[in-house]
């Protein structure tokens, strides 16, 4: 069958199996292989992508299903030139280890935010507990939300070279997080 | 670095270089590798844990239009490679061909174009197995007439693998007879799985042409994977090129090679075409790499005063179908003798019996530094048991009894040195933190309230860095790591290292050391690592030993680079180079500090028609082979506060306070991230995570909907603090830390529990504590968690 679907903007047009799961369409079809494959049963959350601008875990959700409908990935979220606050807090509170979970959770963290910008640390926990990090213990995950959530009420959007506040690091710039 | 004067040290918390492709969604896991004409494959695992193969028929499987191959025990037969050596001396089955073992073992392989088709191709496989009894529990396993699982061994007729044993026997048993006070205690811990979030899997390029292989895959010691594919399939091994790219999470369970890395080598030679093999979320639980299963006894002998005197520990150690623990010691047991622990023991002595069960191999993997794991845990459940017998404060015993700064360096009884330590300034850090007193006088106001709340801790000494030659090697191949680094014209440096990063920021830290060593920014100093054809030997990352090992030898490169820029800043300064000294990050000379001269000056120079002195070719390059001439021994003091609801057993992790020695931190950022992380690890295994088994010997944790990991939900916010005891061997003092925290906090929280639950006279109930079996023990039946059996 055909299907197209708006990936970060772009519509894409397939000949897919109608079988074939939305995190392979958008992995092995599209070369987005930012959306990781993690459990099968929706447990994990490494696949979580936006559909229609709600997180979903696409390892359950056909790609069939998503045709006519807008799709968001991690490949989508900096603005050129420009990390996402998210994207720039997870980089700067240490919000990552291996990598595998960090998209998944990034986008359900900026979804979290669009709808409560100012969000508890128990709202964060909350927000996230649909989905597993096997390196951090949570912790610096949760201070990488907030420092996004501090970013944007103090409404300075992070520059081109990173800077920002709540710098984590005395000891140098950022300039390797956004080169 | 140096820049404009001003000098400050490369260490501390620096932003990872790392997080610039991962933030993206540009990382490059295997998963992720596309290569041309690529082919992919599918593993078909046994539905039992123990029968007999009769028959495998694969006609139907390679009448499917898209299947290019199927490969059998029988195909792997013909080329001398159905079984493969293990990384404990034993083999293992890459594709079952007389018996299939446990449930999940390899049984077929398909090379498809695609990975649906592949899978669909497993469906049109026929195996008649003809079924056999299935040894399941460790204890019966060693019973008269049980069915003996290794046949394949000549002469093999029970299920033992081995007994070792450490420590003085004759001293131990003269301490417990002296002792006023003995307690002792069965205890278990269970079968748990690392569950990295990327699973297993490769990628393999047979270039026939240039006789080259070339595996992408999620190992963790990528050379001990070269040579071990030199060694089973004849290449030789310099056309044998391993890439470890971006692995997403280790924890041990990538240092074995798995039948599916060697399915998918032999898919690509039999297809001419790269062959892609990445296991799903099922297979990862079944059938790779577990841990623990440690069937413990403890004994503890004291006098009534609180004065440890000795500790004993029988252990039966269930090893699965193959014995194919991934740890580097000559003692089967891999570090367990460390089980006393940190205090100051007459005597102590261990037993530990290995045995076969229908199971999936494996037994080290998962953060525990091979057993340290278990040893603590052992050591303090007993000073906590021990405490209750005694009626003393479980602080004030361990206080009582640490060893002091005076005796180290300290031999054990059972014959470890430990390097350095102030163990007791470190748990007054965490009680002080943690606020012991006022946390017992709130928990004394809320038993009066019927409420369940629990203070538990834990003191351990790790052993890590693993390791000198004399005790530690694997297959054969002694545990140093190699370090190659280059200096460019410029001043820019390219260091190139053996260990492999699974998440730990080794671009980051291992940059730093170099910088710090040669006056660099860090920014200017590359880190390559994770690919054979460009990196020097090493036997990789686990066991905490990258820092101790890789670090070391990264160090020890630094510094004959900085030695050869001596000689030439000395030409460039017209000065003898006994007169300069390195000061500021940069060679000047000595009492006049405007004389001096950066490494990216001294590099340009080295490589320029400057007059060299006799003896100096140019160029700073340098390498360096680091082996280790101890262990490192880093440790720490944790406290857990929890909350029993005594109607439902749910436990609550309400407070966790870590204050870890690891000796000197590089970049402290990563250190804590490190200990988050093996926190939530603690915490998982002491409250959830368990893998169990029915009487069939059916997995009953092969999924995550099974196999409960924690999440965000169940973890506290982690209350850290540090204390800095040098290592006085490693060059910088670092001692390592990675595995410090998944060693340290279960028995934090396991005696939290256990403390919560006295007002009901619980004296022990087995990880993982689920409120079903915190509830059982309320009722007091705990559980035997290891087995779904009633």
């Amino acid at each position: 069958m055909q299907i197209t679907v708006t990936v970060n903007g772009e519509a894409c047009t397939r000949e897919i199996e109608p079988r074939l799961l939305l995190i392979h369409f958008l992995r092995d079809d599209l070369g987005l292989t930012g959306s990781h494959w993690g459990c099968d049963t929706s447990n994990c959350g490494a696949c979580v992508v936006w559909l229609d601008g709600t997180p979903v875990k696409s390892c359950t959700v056909l790609a069939a299903m998503a045709d006519g409908h807008r799709v968001r990935t991690v490949e989508g979220m900096a603005a050129p030139g420009r990390l996402d606050p998210v994207q720039e807090g997870f980089a700067r509170c240490h919000g990552l280890q291996c990598g595998f979970c960090t998209p998944g959770m990034m986008l359900t963290a900026r979804w979290l935010l669009d709808r409560n910008p100012r969000p508890t640390a128990e709202e964060i926990r909350e927000a996230l507990s649909g989905q597993v990090c096997r390196c951090t213990g949570y912790e610096n995950i949760v201070r990488a939300v907030q420092w996004a959530a501090r970013h944007e009420a103090d409404g300075r959007a992070a520059g081109p070279d990173g800077a920002g506040p709540g710098t984590a690091s005395p000891a140098t710039t950022a300039s390797e997080v956004t080169r | 670095m140096n820049a404009g004067g001003a000098y400050r040290s490369a260490y501390g918390p620096v932003p990872r270089k790392e997080d610039a492709r991962f933030v993206r969604g540009r990382g490059l896991f295997v998963d992720d590798v596309r290569l041309p004409g690529m082919l992919h494959g599918a593993v078909l695992r046994s539905p039992l844990a123990h029968a007999r193969i009769r028959s495998v028929d694969t006609a139907a499987a390679e009448a499917h239009p898209k299947v290019k191959a199927v490969i059998t025990g029988e195909t792997l037969a013909a080329r001398n490679l159905a079984w493969m050596p293990t990384l404990s001396r034993d083999v293992q089955a890459v594709l079952a061909t007389d018996k299939v073992r446990f449930q999940g073992q390899e049984v077929a392989f398909v090379v498809a174009e695609d990975r649906y088709s592949a899978r669909d191709a497993l469906e049109l496989i026929n195996v008649e197995y003809e079924p056999l009894p299935p040894v399941i529990d460790a204890e019966r396993a060693l019973g008269p007439g049980a069915p003996v699982i290794r046949d394949d061994i000549a002469g093999k007729a029970d299920n033992h693998i081995f007994d070792w044993s450490s420590g003085d026997q004759a001293a131990t048993d003269a301490a417990f007879a002296a002792a006023d006070v003995v307690v002792t205690q069965d205890m278990l811990y269970p079968r748990v799985h690392p569950a990295p979030l990327e699973t297993c899997g490769a990628v393999a390029d047979m270039d026939e042409v240039a006789g080259k292989l070339t595996i992408w895959a999620t190992s963790q010691a990528p050379h001990a994977h070269r040579t071990l594919y030199s060694l089973f399939l004849g290449l030789p091994e310099h056309k044998i090129r391993v890439i470890s790219p971006d692995i997403g999470g280790g924890f041990g369970n990538k240092v074995p090679v798995y039948p599916g890395y060697v399915c998918a080598i032999v898919g690509s030679m039999v297809t001419g075409r790269p062959v892609k093999w990445v296991e799903d979320r099922s297979e990862n639980l079944m059938s790779t790499a577990f841990a623990r299963d440690y069937h413990m006894h403890g004994e503890i002998a004291a006098t009534r005063d609180g004065t440890i005197l000795a500790l004993r520990a029988t252990v039966l150690a269930d090893h699965g179908a193959f014995n194919g623990a991934a740890q580097p010691t000559r003692f089967p047991a891999g570090f367990f003798g460390v089980f006393s622990g940190s205090y100051d023991l007459r005597a102590a002595h261990c037993q530990v019996t290995g045995v076969y069960t229908n199971k999936a191999p494996g037994g080290v993997a998962y953060a525990c530094s091979f057993r340290v794991t278990e040893a603590v845990y052992l050591v303090e459940r007993m000073v906590d048991l021990l405490a209750t017998e005694l009626g003393a404060d479980p602080a004030e015993l361990r206080m009582k009894n640490l060893l002091r700064p005076e005796q180290f360096p300290h031999t054990t009884p059972t014959g470890w040195q430990y390097d350095s330590g102030d163990y007791r300034r470190t748990l007054r850090v965490a009680l002080e933190a943690a606020g012991y007193e006022e946390l017992r006088k709130e928990q004394a106001e809320r038993r009066e309230r019927g409420e369940l709340m629990g203070v538990g801790l834990s003191f351990f000494t790790e052993a890590v860095g693993a390791g000198p030659r004399k005790q530690m090697d694997i297959l054969g191949f002694g545990m140093a790591d190699g370090a190659d680094l280059r200096v460019h014209p410029t001043g820019k440096a390219v260091l190139a290292v053996s260990c492999q990063t699974q998440g730990q920021g080794h671009e980051t830290t291992f940059a730093q050391i170099v910088a710090e060593e040669l006056g660099l920014s860090v920014d200017d100093v590359e880190v390559v690592h994770g690919d054979t054809d460009r990196t020097p030997f090493g036997l990789g990352t686990y066991g905490s030993r990258s820092t101790p090992v890789s670090g070391a030898a990264a160090v020890v490169a630094a510094r004959e680079v900085r030695e050869r820029a001596r000689i030439v800043a000395a030409a460039m300064l017209e000065a003898a180079a006994a007169d300069l000294e390195w000061a500021d990050g940069r060679w000047q000379v000595r009492g006049d500090p405007a004389q001096g001269k950066t490494l990216a000056e001294i590099a340009m120079a080295a490589h320029s028609s400057l007059d060299l002195p006799e003896g100096v070719q140019g160029h700073l390059d340098s390498g360096a082979v680091y082996n280790p001439p101890n262990l490192t021994y880093p440790y720490g003091a944790y406290i857990c506060v929890v909350d029993v609801d005594p109607g439902t057993g749910v436990v609550k992790v309400r407070r966790f306070v870590a204050v870890d020695d690891c000796g000197v931190r590089i970049n402290p950022m990563i250190v804590e991230g490190q200990i988050h992380g093996g926190l939530a690890d603690g915490l998982g295994m002491a409250l959830m995570q368990a893998i169990t088994f029915d009487a069939d010997g059916n997995c009953l944790g092969g999924s995550f909907m099974d196999y409960l990991l924690p999440t965000s939900v169940e973890c506290p916010s982690w209350e850290l603090a540090e204390t800095v005891t040098p290592c006085p061997h490693h060059p910088i003092g670092a001692k390592g830390v990675g595995e410090s925290a998944t060693v340290g906090s279960p028995a934090a929280v396991v005696n939290a529990v256990m403390d919560a639950l006295k007002p009901y006279g619980v004296r022990h109930a087995d990880m993982p504590l689920t409120p079903a079996n915190v509830w059982s023990a309320i009722q007091g039946t705990p559980l035997r968690t290891d087995l779904a059996l009633t």
